[in-house]
């Protein structure tokens, strides 16, 4: 019968192979679900692959949708390298939304474009907040991450409807629970006319940078990452685990914020209850399905992205409910939690007589 | 007083989504196994039972497909948690996040959809006394079992030989594998019960409490679930009574805006998760308590002697 056999060290090549093999199976069974929907598979396969980079216009759309995803799970790698389980991005991600919603809605007519330095900020320090509450109680009560992080994302959810339907709403908008829109000095400022892409992007690419210079080329980020690693070790060494969760928190949080920041002063350009779009859970596959290398992630923010635009298309042109994506984004962290295993483990044929 | 009665009984209906899933989880964690995807078992759970109830018109055949859907996505996860040593928090954050996603695409056809209105369940002659009647004995028979079912876990866990081996699997799985208990086994059998309970839980939200279905209807309770386990430090009784409290702020939400208090809705749909965030401060403050009450192996897998 096949056995797991451990490896003797883990194997690099199947470390790069798991995510390939995972985005393989999780087409093939889409693949299928599509025939049993009665749509075409090869249509809908082009929705997914082939629609997001054919043109230089879809391809920017691919990146706008890829960079939020990547911010975010650029801070989530530090924390899960870190062995801190934050899956409550998406509430950061809110809280830096609304935090800069709040400045933007100070704008006027003749304020200066560099109100977007101080909405910017906003943002980031309204997500460190968030994921500041959520290492307090860690540090201080030592309450389970995870259930507090996730907790605070259904808390920040109804902080924004109290302000879309409360305070902020806007006075002339027929009552739709929503701000006002904002002023044009706060947009995000955009890198070339007549495409969506914002300056977030260079954000996003100086993250990618600057955390591989953290994470592989720095005491601090060694010292995270060891904490995580082997806690007793760490301790020996003299690494401090909160500081290891302090520090995991507040840089995913301010990352998430800083996300959060840049979608409601770019492409939406208003605070909206629709602000929420999943993507503080997403980048939690995206940060997987990356390998939690800031490179990694890069491809797997723009896959993910693509199964983002894919969903909206086939939603649009097959008639198929949005909420596919959701289905195989799930499906994906799935197979590659399975396939994964190959890289600690290998499939031997053993008889059922030797050994037992 | 009356308000009071429906109040009671609507805590104690509320609270029965919360203690079948929590008690589910309960067995996974004696067991050794942390199941993260509570809230999306339960989510298509919900969608299953509603849909088989528009369909068959059976409450019971509702149930069953929900402990189903509930025990099949429970098996996929012990599977690839116990034999494929994959990290229980990440499989289980799968988990959810998969049936966020499928329940949404399995639930569009049930958006509108309405089951039929069922005659009032309620106790002989008991349902008839002042107050008590309508508070305590005009529920559905699940809330009754439900209190019957974490007698009979506390009678199974501390009681039988079966009980026992399950809790020694989750406090040291090694010394059940060298006494010859298969630990993967009854991992798996655990893992599979705690889901086909969080999957009856499910059902019971889309077909009674509601009764319909709302995409991500489950808002959280199979995470505040997964908190009462800590909550009530992996006690059965405690999980019930937990469950009950947490029922009660669940509806004291309602019950604070029927009688005109002058707060944001949202404020008060805050008050479940804000209450789970500070009990869990207060509870996990005493780490020692934690460690001692908490079942030694939780989280970590088991990998026997190779």
């Amino acid at each position: 019968m096949l056995k797991l056999e451990a490896r003797p060290e883990p194997s690099r090549a199947w470390s790069y192979g798991s995510p390939v093999l995972a985005l393989v199976s999780t087409v093939l069974v889409g693949l299928v679900l599509f025939a049993l929907l009665g749509k075409d598979p090869g249509r809908a396969l082009s929705m997914f692959f082939w629609e997001p980079v054919k043109s230089g216009y879809a391809l920017g759309e691919l990146v706008v949708k890829a960079t939020p995803l990547l911010l975010i799970a650029l801070g989530l790698a530090v924390c899960y390298r870190s062995n801190v389980w934050n899956i409550g991005a998406e509430g950061q991600y809110l809280l830096g939304a609304i935090a800069a919603s709040g400045v933007a809605l100070m704008a006027e007519k003749d304020t200066s474009g560099w109100i977007v330095v101080p909405i910017l900020l906003a943002g980031i320090l309204g997500g460190m907040v968030w994921a500041g509450i959520a290492a307090w109680l860690k540090d201080r009560f030592h309450t389970n991450e995870i259930l507090v992080s996730l907790m605070l994302v259904y808390v920040a959810i109804q902080v924004l409807g109290y302000m879309v339907y409360g305070p902020w709403k806007d006075p002339l908008g027929y009552n739709f629970p929503q701000t006002k829109t904002f002023e044009l000095a706060t947009r995000i400022p955009r890198l070339f006319s007549g495409s969506r892409l914002s300056i977030g992007v260079l954000f996003a690419l100086i993250g990618v940078a600057g955390m591989w210079v953290f994470l592989f080329r720095t005491r601090a980020g060694f010292a995270l990452q060891v904490g995580g690693l082997a806690p007793a070790a760490a301790r020996y060494a003299g690494f401090s685990s909160r500081r290891a969760l302090w520090v995991a928190f507040l840089i995913s949080g301010g990352l998430a914020g800083l996300a959060g920041a840049l979608e409601v002063a770019g492409p939406i350009g208003q605070l909206t209850p629709y602000v929420p779009a999943g993507y503080g859970f997403a980048a939690i596959i995206v940060a997987y399905v990356g390998r939690l290398h800031p490179v990694g992630m890069m491809f797997s923010a723009l896959l993910m992205s693509m199964f983002y635009i894919g969903g909206e298309l086939a939603q649009s042109r097959l008639g198929l409910p949005k909420s596919l994506t959701g289905v195989f984004q799930g499906l994906l962290l799935f197979s590659l939690l399975a396939c994964d295993t190959l890289v600690n483990y290998r499939l031997v044929w053993k008889h059922k007589l030797e050994g037992r | 007083m009356d308000s009071y009665a429906l109040l009671i009984a609507a805590t104690l209906n509320a609270g029965t989504v919360l203690a079948l899933a929590s008690l589910g989880l309960l067995i996974n964690e004696k067991a050794g196994i942390v199941n993260l995807g509570a809230e999306g078992m339960m989510l298509c759970a919900a969608i299953a039972g509603f849909a088989t109830v528009v369909h068959t018109g059976s409450d019971t055949l509702g149930f069953l497909a929900g402990m189903g859907v509930g025990a099949i996505m429970a098996a996929v996860f012990g599977v690839l948690v116990i034999w494929l040593n994959t990290n229980q928090y990440a499989t289980g954050l799968a988990l959810s996040l998969f049936g966020g996603g499928f329940s949404a695409f399995a639930g569009v056809a049930y958006v509108q959809a309405r089951i039929p209105e069922r005659p009032q369940f309620s106790v002989p002659y008991l349902s008839d006394i002042p107050f008590a009647g309508p508070a305590l004995f005009r529920q559905h028979p699940l809330v009754y079992a439900t209190i019957l079912m974490a007698a009979a876990l506390v009678w199974f866990l501390y009681r039988t030989r079966a009980g026992l081996v399950l809790r020694s699997v989750g406090e040291s799985p090694e010394s059940a594998h060298a006494l010859g208990y298969p630990v993967r086994l009854i991992r798996l059998a655990a893992v599979v019960a705690g889901g086909a309970l969080c999957g009856l839980a499910g059902a019971y939200l889309s077909e009674i409490y509601t009764p319909l279905w709302v995409e991500g209807m489950v808002a959280g309770k199979g995470w505040i679930a997964l908190a009462l386990t800590t909550f009530a430090t992996w006690r059965p009784a405690r999980v019930l009574l937990g469950a009950y409290l947490f029922g009660g702020v669940t509806m004291l939400q309602f019950h604070l805006q029927g009688i005109g208090v002058d707060i944001s809705s949202q404020f008060l749909s805050m008050l479940p998760y804000l209450s789970t965030i500070v009990v869990l401060a207060l509870i996990s403050r005493n780490p020692r308590w934690i460690r001692i009450n908490m079942p030694a192996s939780i989280g970590k897998p088991f990998y026997p002697g190779s």
